[in-house]
């Protein structure tokens, strides 16, 4: 049964019909037309479809539209309008950290989690708050390195 | 897939294969391509002196690309190369996804459209650097005969043309329609690498500010109007076909459209991918098995082993190795591989619009023109009505030089009149793969002075180039199974390689990244550590003296000695791990330093890597690559199985088929050498590097001589023997 939902996405009210039990992932991707957001796994293994729900990072495969309502959503398009998020996609690019590009979406909406709760998170942190985020091209090595340059708000 | 790197081409001269081969392989592959076809883009009112350069009236220069960008950085490296003969503004340089055409952009090596081998740079190299430098010997012409003065007199920088000796300057944009009306020069002289501006420089990328923002789009992202979505289920047996589908169930569910049955597959077309997958779960599929219901890995081992007993297709044979192999001390070991799975983060996809007289795709493809021919055949439609929109990759690794997720949603997409966009599960991306295949290495040798006199080397597995490339299979020999084998960097004076043949029945093989050097750089650098062990000599030392006519390898090796504290005392239970290999035309030693603990769960502490690539077109992506191809190497080494039961495929998802994580990465240090030489390839070098390297770290480590991959902790428990 297909229920309208209204959701806040980015600072914008949006409603559509959509059943309650459908992962958030698919809401944004196949009936908003926000593609930012990934579709990796779909059992909340790889951290690609991560987006912020009050500002904690989620993994919108599993999620279902229903446990959003009257919550505020943030997905990667809209991240960059956050302190934290700004500052990550910064880093992200000075550090050229980005391959293929495809997990970044999640990577980014992760870091920039961590480092709003965390301003200065040490390797521990960082493991904690990043390892469910799989980078098939391997980039961890300049994730770490993004995510230090951001919290020190460093220059490369 | 393996073509010839400038390594294993002259291998493959000395051992009288190649003329066939490189006639084979060119000429039929060119006659047979499509027919060419104009760009796509209008070239009307600007500057396009060759299918790669675009510059209008405002100076904004579009460069096609006739690669695919997958992550390896090469959209900046072919741009790299064209803009610094073109003497470009790089900041007004931007890229395009080329259409489908042999002709205009097929890759030089292939004569094909083809991303992979790591050849991007090797194979556009000069053809790319002569297209730029020609378009800027026009611009320049274009100025002179404006001002009236010598073209000689005039000079060319950041997409300006300046007569220095009148003060006078125009940019490329103003001189756009004049270039566009000059005859192209014949031999332009290139420029002398010393005066490059921009190749070397480490250069940001041009793809990567869209993938901070979610504005990157990927052949996943394609919306189009009244498009739906479906997903599909493949016969779980490999080979079997569908039975009786009763969607009776499904139909019922809100947003499912249709459900399509093709011959080995099911789809259900939803109004979005979770009504698709919903109306899948609900479907009842009776399979009809087939013939192959019985397989499992265990079998396939044992036919491999037994194949690889057999004579091979002799690849090389230098010396008297029967001779050899008499003599000193005898070694002899077999490295055995699994099948493994590609696992792009980006699952496999395609969207596709079939109409009466005509198909458009948009998808990620390394193989533009195959897709455009195979999705003709399927559509029943000519290839000149086929229209392939390929988009950035979200990851290909091999899987995405495969044309058949392109093909199964063609025939998804004939049976409905609107667009749509066919996404697999993680589950059917890793089920329904063409896996890495088996490999088995057979290695005889002997010890005479310390020293390897006698190398006998047989690869048994399967032929994955016969298949992809059937010209490019002469005489036995599958020249992508036998590289980095034929071309061993080390100088063995009796030296003999070997080739057998055996396809696993049933499982698809194709290319995965690092392709044939994966499984010989494993097993020679193995083997070395083995022989180093048994000549009583250290593992660098033992290389090094056979390295002598290498002197590439040789540089790399003795920096890398250093650079990793090779020597220094370790705790117990911790090793280091060297691997020398030649892959793509590339250099590179690298050392790894792992600590194994008493259950034999290992920890791995430093990674360090000195790469002689040649020239370094963008030095900061090599790093990049070469720090990102490790991971890839080590998550095989550590976890990548793809076995098989009942003729299915056992592993599903990342929970079962696991990925290395940010919290198992050690430091990274990679080292780029500078070089004059030509440019090596580089995205898959590193992945070969990783498996032996930790392999003989954990060999230093616990005496443990591991001899097959991924690695069985079991063996590495404190107190086991080798």
């Amino acid at each position: 049964m297909h229920m309208a939902t209204t959701l806040t996405i980015n600072g914008e009210t949006k409603s559509f019909d959509a059943p309650p039990e459908m992962p958030l992932l698919w809401v944004l991707r196949d009936i908003l037309g926000m593609t930012g957001t990934k579709f990796g796994c779909g059992i909340a293994q790889c951290g690609a479809c991560t987006v912020h729900v009050d500002g904690k990072a989620v993994r919108s495969c599993v999620l279902p539209v229903s446990a959003v309502a009257n919550r505020t959503v943030t997905t990667i398009e809209h991240v960059g309008s956050t302190p934290a998020g700004a500052k990550v996609q910064k880093a992200w690019l000075e550090a050229e950290v980005i391959q293929c590009g495809y997990c970044q979406s999640g990577q980014i909406m992760a870091a920039a989690a961590l480092l709003a709760a965390t301003p200065n998170p040490d390797d521990s942190d960082i493991d904690a708050a990043m390892a469910g985020n799989i980078c098939r091209c391997g980039t961890y090595v300049r994730i770490r390195e993004a995510i230090k340059h951001a919290a020190n708000g460093r220059q490369s | 897939m393996n073509a010839h790197n400038s390594v294993s081409r002259r291998a493959l001269l000395t051992s009288g294969l190649a003329t066939g081969f490189l006639l084979a392989f060119h000429l039929p592959l060119r006659a047979a391509a499509n027919e060419p076809v104009q760009p796509s883009d209008t070239t009307e009112g600007k500057f396009a002196p060759n299918a790669f350069i675009r510059i209008d009236e405002t100076g904004r220069t579009v460069l096609m690309m006739p690669q695919v960008e997958m992550g390896q950085g090469t959209y900046t490296s072919i741009s790299a190369v064209l803009a610094e003969e073109l003497d470009a503004d790089w900041s007004k340089v931007e890229v395009q996804h080329a259409p489908p055409n042999d002709k205009l952009y097929g890759n030089p090596t292939f004569g094909l459209q083809v991303t992979g081998n790591s050849n991007s740079i090797r194979a556009w190299w000069l053809p790319l650097r002569q297209a730029g430098a020609t378009a800027r010997a026009m611009l320049v012409q274009a100025a002179a005969s404006q001002w009236g003065v010598e073209p000689a007199s005039c000079t060319a920088s950041k997409g300006e043309v300046a007569h220095d000796a009148s003060g006078r300057k125009l940019g490329y944009g103003a001189l756009a329609l004049a270039a566009q009306g000059q005859t192209p020069p014949k031999d332009v002289a290139l420029k002398d690498p010393k005066d490059f501006v921009i190749i070397g420089q480490p250069l940001k990328r041009l793809d990567t500010p869209d993938k901070v923002n979610g504005k990157a789009v990927y052949g996943i992202d394609a919306i189009l109007p009244g498009m739906k979505f479906a997903t599909v289920a493949a016969c779980p047996v490999f080979g079997g076909k569908v039975g009786k589908v009763d969607d009776s169930a499904a139909m019922k569910l809100p947003g499912v459209r249709k459900v399509v049955v093709l011959d080995d597959m099911v789809a259900v077309i939803g109004d979005h991918m979770w009504a698709a997958k919903k109306g899948l779960e609900a479907l009842k599929i009776e399979w009809n098995e087939g013939p192959n219901a019985e397989i499992t890995t265990k079998d396939i081992w044992e036919d491999l082993r037994k194949a690889s007993q057999k004579d091979g297709a002799v690849a090389k044979s230098d010396g008297d190795i029967a001779k050899a192999l008499v003599s000193g001390d005898r070694f002899e070991a077999a490295y055995e591989l699994p099948f493994l799975a590609h696992a792009s983060m980006e699952p496999i996809n395609a969207t596709v619009h079939v109409k009466a007289d005509s198909c458009e795709i948009w998808t990620g493809t390394q193989i533009m023109t195959r897709v455009q021919s195979e999705a003709a055949k399927a559509a029943g439609l000519p290839i000149d009505k086929v229209i392939v929109n390929n988009h950035l990759l979200g990851g290909g690794f091999g899987r995405k030089l495969e044309p058949d997720m392109v093909i199964a949603a063609v025939k998804i997409a004939k049976q409905v009149d609107y667009p749509v966009k066919v996404v697999w599960t993680r589950e059917e991306d890793i089920q329904h793969d063409v896996y890495r295949p088996v490999y088995r290495d057979q290695i005889t040798a002997s010890l005479v002075d310390g020293k390897v006199a006698g190398w006998k080397y047989k690869v048994a597995g399967s032929a994955v180039l016969a298949r992809w490339l059937p010209p490019a299979f002469q005489k036995g020999i599958d020249i992508d199974a036998i590289d980095a084998a034929v071309d061993a960097p080390y100088d063995f004076a009796n030296f003999h390689v070997e080739y057998v043949r055996a396809e696993p029945p049933a499982v698809p093989t194709g290319f995965w990244r690092g392709v044939g050097p994966n499984n010989n750089v494993f097993a020679v650098e193995c083997a070395m550590d083995e022989l180093a062990r048994k000549a009583g000599k250290d593992p660098i030392e033992f290389r090094k003296s056979m390295l002598t006519k290498n002197p590439r390898m040789l540089a790399v090796l003795g920096q890398v000695a250093e650079k990793s504290g090779w020597g220094q005392k370790l705790p117990p239970r911790v090793g280091r791990g060297v691997c020398v290999q030649p892959s793509f035309a590339s250099f590179i030693a690298t050392v790894v330093e792992a600590e194994i603990d008493d259950i034999g769960e290992i920890t791995l502490r430093r990674i360090t890597s000195v790469v002689d690539t040649g020239i370094a077109v963008n030095p900061d992506t090599v790093k990049a690559q070469i720090e990102g191809g490790l991971i890839f190497g080590l998550t095989a080494a550590l976890y990548g199985e793809i076995t098989i039961d009942r003729g299915r495929v056992q592993q599903s998802n990342f929970h079962d088929y696991r990925m290395m994580r940010i919290n198992e990465t050690p430091k990274i240090e990679v080292i780029v050498v500078r070089s004059g030489e030509a440019p090596g390839g580089i995205g898959e070098a590193g992945v070969n590097a990783g498996p032996p390297a930790l392999r003989n770290a954990i060999y230093a480590a616990t005496g443990v001589a591991l001899r097959r991959l991924p690695i069985d902790r079991k063996l590495l428990a404190a107190g086991k023997k080798a």
